[in-house]
């Protein structure tokens, strides 16, 4: 499988990614020589394997339903690159 | 007085019990160390101030009979560990100005048993790498000399890329400019021309490549690292130095910058087999931050180094016997199955028949998990942001300027793997064929077989700026030993086997079963008892 030049711009969208448009034909043929490589795995019988969904077995713990951690705003916005009485600061996201 | 830094960890701690030096007389060696070697590029934030407080703080304890099991030794840091006050970048940009308000879990115990933090070390962006040339500071250059190469040679190439940083490099933040601004007088790290003329020394392996430099060059006495395809173990085998994964859930990831979740593990990095099984005691347990670390009781790695291994199976994988490898590596590797054999140890062939897919599969799960991981990078919450006329031009911009190439590369793999109507036919295939690789170990181990020896990389360490610019698939190769343990979750170390005609050190690595390091520490001490230690001379 290989993808062209307007699923590449696509990617790069989901991704939420700029990709400047003289970029595209390198990031294409980069992303096409992997997905080359990982081709071979076609060759493998992976009838009735179950996908792996954890490599140790174990069970994921829960932890009690109790607040453990929190009323801490100034240091969870400390490193905010804008904020203000302890609210992130973002473009205008609603009209 | 003998050079405290060409000691081991274990001689260190010894020369501190027996009070012939101090803690404090062992940071300043290290932190005189570190400023002659800048060049290398090893450390990207030194932190001197804090270093020989600790230390002093660490003296006082000791003189109260409360030395802990690693009381004033000197360490690095990898820059993916969050470390509370201290910047903590993962060598990209997008975080080249956080500053974490709280430390990670592995470094709070090694900071619990009175162990004194240098600074942070270099990695390639994220961990993704394979060299350390994906860092937003550049590359490290490694210790170990180019073959047929003069000191004074490999003197001049530092000379002339450190004359080109002064003119170029990384604007530091604003906030944080100060504190880089120590290193260099203008910008901090090496600009891609700068790194043009490093060309021809030799890469110290990836991504923990500041970590085994470092170790290497005798700027620390141990490193934490981390390991996600092969990131602890390669830059190892590059640098002569020990190093173990261990078995996925025996450290807490908490606190480390994510890569691939299901994949990483943190270990160190450090001189000698007995130092890392020290450094370990101290980096593993529980710890209900991370609900994937495992809660059972953490032995003392140190009382297996120097157990006899007479009787253990030590199985030789046919499949490790992969196409264009170096006879040298081979005849390193048989050269080890002989010290194991003569140490009273069974050896015995075994097969492993999906180690050939581990590969591919891994660059589907592990950018498929970067993917989502690096999500958080928004310019919202914390480091870099590029204003935007709205949120998604400013998520964007500030990703497309933050992230670099090889990051971005694998988060658009990663997307388009998990995208509709693709996620079938890779991720899940992916994942059943993870399944059939680690069922091969299972195999292996239910016959008996206690550990299992392969080299650690295809080659030994290449030329800075010699690889995978063109495919990016060629520098993927590196990590084809060392990323089947990754997939199945096991315990891997790579400790030095010898040299190669030329001069460059060579890897062999132990892979093990769940949750059993002992055994990998045991077997690794024979081999380095026999193999010796390689140490660099100093040159830079």
């Amino acid at each position: 499988m290989s993808v062209d030049a307007a699923t590449v711009r696509r990617i790069a969208r989901l991704s939420r990614i700029a990709l400047p448009e003289a970029d595209v034909p390198v990031m294409q043929a980069e992303i096409n020589a992997i997905l080359g490589f990982v081709e071979q795995l076609e060759q493998v019988d992976v009838e009735g394997v179950e996908p792996m969904t954890s490599v140790t077995p174990m069970a994921l713990k829960m932890r009690e339903d109790v607040v453990t951690d929190g009323n801490d705003a100034a240091r969870v916005t400390k490193n905010a690159p804008q904020s203000e009485d302890h609210y992130f600061l973002v473009p205008k996201v609603v009209e | 007085m003998t050079d405290l830094t060409a000691l081991t960890l274990d001689e260190a701690r010894n020369g501190l019990a027996a009070k012939t030096f101090t803690a404090v007389e062992l940071a300043q060696a290290h932190i005189k160390a570190i400023e002659a070697a800048r060049a290398l590029n090893a450390y990207v934030l030194e932190t001197p101030e804090k270093a020989l407080d600790r230390a002093k703080a660490s003296d006082a304890r000791r003189a109260k009979g409360e030395a802990g099991r690693l009381e004033g030794i000197p360490l690095g840091i990898k820059d993916l560990f969050a470390t509370e006050g201290v910047l903590t970048t993962a060598s990209s940009k997008i975080l080249g100005n956080f500053v974490p308000p709280y430390e990670s879990t592995v470094t709070s115990q090694l900071w619990r048993d009175g162990a004194v933090m240098l600074g942070k070390l270099n990695n390639d962006e994220f961990a993704m790498g394979s060299s350390n040339e994906t860092s937003a500071f550049g590359p490290v250059v490694n210790p170990v000399l180019p073959a047929n190469w003069s000191q004074e040679q490999a003197r001049e190439k530092l000379k002339s890329a450190c004359d080109r940083r002064e003119t170029e490099g990384w604007e530091a933040p604003a906030e944080t400019a100060d504190l880089y601004m120590k290193f260099a007088k203008r910008g901090y790290g090496y600009g891609p021309e700068a790194a043009k003329e490093l060309q021809g020394l030799l890469v110290p392996g990836g991504s923990s490549g500041g970590s085994s430099a470092a170790v290497a060059a005798n700027l620390c006495l141990g490193a934490t690292a981390t390991d996600t395809g092969g990131s602890i173990r390669q830059p190892a085998a590059f640098t002569g130095t020990v190093g173990i994964k261990p078995t996925y859930g025996r450290c807490s990831r908490w606190g480390i910058v994510a890569f691939a979740s299901s994949l990483d593990q943190a270990g160190p990095i450090a001189k000698t087999v007995k130092d890392c099984a020290a450094l370990m005691t101290s980096m593993a347990g529980h710890d209900p931050r991370d609900s994937t670390s495992v809660d059972i009781p953490v032995p003392d790695y140190e009382a297996a180094v120097g157990k006899s291994v007479k009787g253990l199976t030590i199985g030789i994988p046919k499949e490790y016997r992969v196409e264009g490898m170096p006879p040298e590596i081979e005849a390193l590797w048989m050269k080890g199955a002989d010290m194991l054999r003569a140490a009273g140890a069974n050896i015995v062939d075994v097969s492993l028949p999906h180690t050939k897919y581990a590969l591919p599969a891994y660059y589907i799960v592990a950018p498929a998990e970067a993917s989502s991981n690096l999500a958080r990078y928004d310019g919202v919450r914390y480091g870099l942001r590029v204003p935007g006329k709205d949120i998604i031009d400013l998520y964007e911009k500030t990703r497309a300027e933050g992230f670099g190439r090889e990051v971005k590369r694998r988060i658009m793999i990663g997307t388009y793997v998990l995208s509709a109507g693709y996620y079938d036919a890779y991720y899940l295939r992916a994942q059943k064929i993870r399944t059939l690789i680690k069922r091969d170990f299972e195999e292996v181990y239910a016959r008996g077989v206690h550990a299992i020896l392969t080299p650690a990389t295809p080659s030994a360490a290449f030329g800075i700026g010699e690889k995978g610019s063109a495919d990016p698939v060629e520098m993927y190769l590196n990590d084809i030993f060392t990323v089947t343990v990754n997939m199945a979750g096991l315990p891997g170390l790579a400790l030095p086997g010898g040299v190669d005609a030329k001069g460059l050190p060579l890897g062999l690595q132990l892979i093990g079963r769940p949750f059993d390091e002992e055994t990998l520490f045991s077997v690794a001490q024979v081999i380095e008892d026999q193999a010796g230690r390689i140490s660099a001379k100093r040159w830079w």
